[in-house]
């Protein structure tokens, strides 16, 4: 149990430290290269729960294609520094507003859970008795397919929508001629070549 | 027909299979490399190699003076000097031969009329150093005592075509 | 008394435990950069190394020393924390991901429920290595070889997910031993044999391998995301490269030629011992991967991207829907 806690605390702190070093570090890899960290750590307080099917489910999506794609495009940014402090000031209240309206929020969550202490358990789906034989991963499945198909599935659609809208905005038509692979690939020897033996002085 | 065939294909991933295959095969042929510093190729009679100064039998130094190298180089590597010995025969006092200048065009050897300098078998004479590739005549004489045997026999088998 | 049982004894298991399997790993390693040397030499009509040791076995060990004995440069423009990070990340992910590897019938070291989705995120994760390497090098050759290694794990992800949902629609649990288990009667390579070779050729674009080595294109951008490493820097990479091939041959090994189990259950063939398959399965598929490289030329950067989303992604997906269908329609769901 000591390690467990001893481990819980560990990875909270990583993550808290790593979360604020996303927003603080100069450099934007870094900064998703701490998002990275903090992902993981996430990943571990998962496991700690025992909810290992979500814990590799985060660092499978969130880290290994979600941060990759991440990095990909900040590291092709071209950075200037100096322009970047000089808007700081400008978007300063924004943000403070933002962060504000966030904490207040959180506030509340906590607020509620210290004022109803068991209000949180109505929300909860119910777990299945650790005795059950299920696992976690099976327990996720039932529920999800069951009683939150109709979002699940909703889910899946939102994010349909929003890759083909983002193929349709950047998808333009070029006058190109373009190489068909297949056309390539099936072309055989004895559909154009012809191997003929001519006399000489007859010409073909 | 012929598109069930090009699909067939195309899904069975018959080229890809039939260059495995061959790569497959070519793995037991026999190796075209040789094990370098343990096996060596064959070298033909006329292989122009490191030079060397022959001698005659009796140990006399072939070589007579005569310039007739030295004049036909065309790089100019050879450069001899030539009194007259106490003997009173002309023989050479200097005899160098810049290798890192050497073309081995095999000219020198063409041109000798007594079969002194010569482009013997060697090839393995790579060294650390420049000043080690400025040949003179003991060295090349050395060259000639070591290789004698297989410079006379490659002069022998080369013999009839000339 | 109860530190010492509790605590210090278990970690001395785990740690030698850990060892058993690292150490054998790190010489299969080694030989097998050997082996790749001496096939592919034999495919191209030449010798392979033969001058250290008898038949140049001992190769491996001068490459090592030599590897250890030289300098490690950092590129002066380089960001040296991330620089360094970065092949220690390589290193590292490919050896804890065997951590769930069943070499036999109950030997391995964490038997977690979730086993492929370890192996999994441990593989996806791999690309950040090489991605590092490429943006702290500070090099446009690296740089570009980052950007390619990004794209090119992130396509291939997708298709090789897929073909583990259609092994697990199979199976039923996400336990790298049951997945062995269930190949007791057929080995899934021959039901799902399209689903292999998908897997296979994923696997090749996964560790960066011919013909699917655009990441490194040592003929193009010299090397690539490795062209500012030398030295051990350097050998962790190249260690961890190979160590990988390993682990996805290992995958493949569990997922589609039934693991530690012989090909059918008789009596000559069973008494051999399941580590002794497991090893064997393996092997068999690092020589296709030598094979593969030393036969088919590298892919044009366009045609991966089109391989892997036009061809693989969709083909993927209609076998995950097919044998889900089939599964369900002739009651063979495993529960």
């Amino acid at each position: 149990m000591i390690i467990q806690g001893l481990a819980f605390y560990l990875f909270a702190a990583i993550a808290v430290v790593s979360g604020a070093m996303v927003i603080s570090a100069r450099n934007p890899v870094h900064s998703v290269l701490f998002l990275i960290l903090a992902f993981f750590n996430a990943a571990a307080l998962f496991v700690l729960m025992g909810a290992e099917f979500l814990a590799f489910i985060l660092v499978i999506v969130y880290v290994g294609a979600v941060a990759v794609l991440f990095l990909f495009v900040v590291m092709m940014l071209d950075i200037d520094f100096v322009e970047l402090r000089e808007g700081f000031l400008r978007y300063l209240p924004f943000g403070a507003l933002i962060g504000l309206i966030l904490l207040v929020e959180l506030l509340l969550v906590i607020g509620a859970w210290l004022v109803v202490p068991d209000g949180a358990a109505v929300t909860q789906a119910p777990a299945p008795p650790p005795d059950s034989g299920i696992s976690n991963t099976e327990a996720i499945g039932l529920l999800l397919y069951t009683d939150y198909a109709l979002a699940f599935q909703l889910a899946g659609l939102i994010l349909l929508v929003a890759m083909i809208g983002a193929i349709v905005l950047t998808l333009r038509q070029r006058p190109v001629r373009r190489q068909r692979i297949a056309d390539q690939v099936n072309r055989r020897p004895e559909d154009v070549l012809v191997v003929r033996s001519i006399d000489r002085g007859e010409g073909v | 027909m012929s598109f069930i065939n090009r699909t067939a294909r195309s899904l069975l991933l018959s080229e890809l299979v039939s260059g495995m295959a061959l790569t497959f095969k070519t793995m037991f042929k026999p190796k075209v490399t040789l094990n370098y510093p343990y096996e060596k190729g064959p070298l033909s009679p006329r292989f122009r190699g490191e030079h060397a100064l022959r001698r005659y039998a009796n140990g006399e130094e072939r070589c007579i003076a005569c310039k007739l190298c030295e004049a036909i180089c065309p790089a100019q590597a050879i450069t001899i000097e030539a009194e007259a010995r106490d003997d009173g025969s002309r023989r050479t006092t200097r005899y160098d031969i810049d290798m890192t200048k050497c073309i081995y065009c095999g000219f020198c050897q063409e041109a000798c009329p007594v079969d002194a300098i010569v482009e013997g078998p060697n090839f393995e004479f790579a060294s650390e150093t420049r000043e080690e590739l400025y040949y003179n005549k003991d060295k090349l004489l050395a060259n000639g005592d070591r290789w004698e045997s297989q410079i006379a026999q490659n002069i022998a088998s080369d013999a009839p075509y000339r | 008394m109860t530190l010492w049982a509790d605590i210090v004894w278990p970690t001395v298991v785990i740690v030698a435990t850990i060892m058993l399997i690292v150490m054998p790993l790190l010489g299969a390693v080694a030989y097998l950069t050997y082996a790749e040397r001496k096939i592919m030499g034999a495919m191209q009509l030449r010798q392979g190394p033969m001058t250290v040791g008898p038949f140049g076995l001992l190769q491996p060990m001068a490459d090592g020393v030599k590897m250890m004995a030289k300098e490690v440069i950092i590129p002066s423009g380089a960001n040296r924390v991330v620089f360094l990070i970065a092949p220690m990340i390589t290193f590292f992910l490919s050896l804890v991901a065997w951590a769930v590897i069943p070499f036999d019938e109950g030997w391995v070291l964490a038997d977690i429920n979730v086993g492929i989705l370890y192996l999994f995120a441990i593989s996806s994760l791999g690309v950040y290595g090489i991605v590092m390497a490429g943006w702290a090098s500070n090099s446009r050759y690296a740089f570009l070889g980052g950007l390619r290694s990004a794209a090119q794990m992130v396509s291939y992800e997708v298709s090789i997910g897929f073909v583990i949902i259609t092994v697990l629609l199979c199976v039923g649990s996400l336990n790298l031993s049951d997945v062995v288990l269930a190949q007791q009667t057929v080995w899934f390579v021959v039901p799902l044999f399209p689903m292999f070779v998908v897997f296979f050729v994923s696997a090749l674009a996964e560790t960066n391998r011919a013909p699917f080595d655009l990441p490194e294109g040592e003929s193009e951008i010299v090397g690539g995301f490795m062209v500012e490493y030398s030295a051990m820097t350097y050998a962790l990479f190249f260690l961890g490269e190979y160590a990988n091939m390993i682990l996805m041959s290992g995958m493949i090994t569990i997922l589609f030629l039934g693991g530690w189990l012989p090909p059918v259950d008789v009596a000559p063939l069973n008494w051999i011992p399941g580590i002794v398959w497991f090893a064997a399965k393996v092997a068999g598929c690092l020589f296709i991967f030598i094979w593969v490289r030393a036969t088919f030329p590298r892919y044009r950067y366009d045609q991966l991207m089109r391989l892997g989303w036009k061809v693989f992604l969709p083909f993927s997906l209609f076998w995950v829907v097919l044998t889900a269908g089939v599964l369900v329609a002739f009651d063979w769901l495993p529960d």
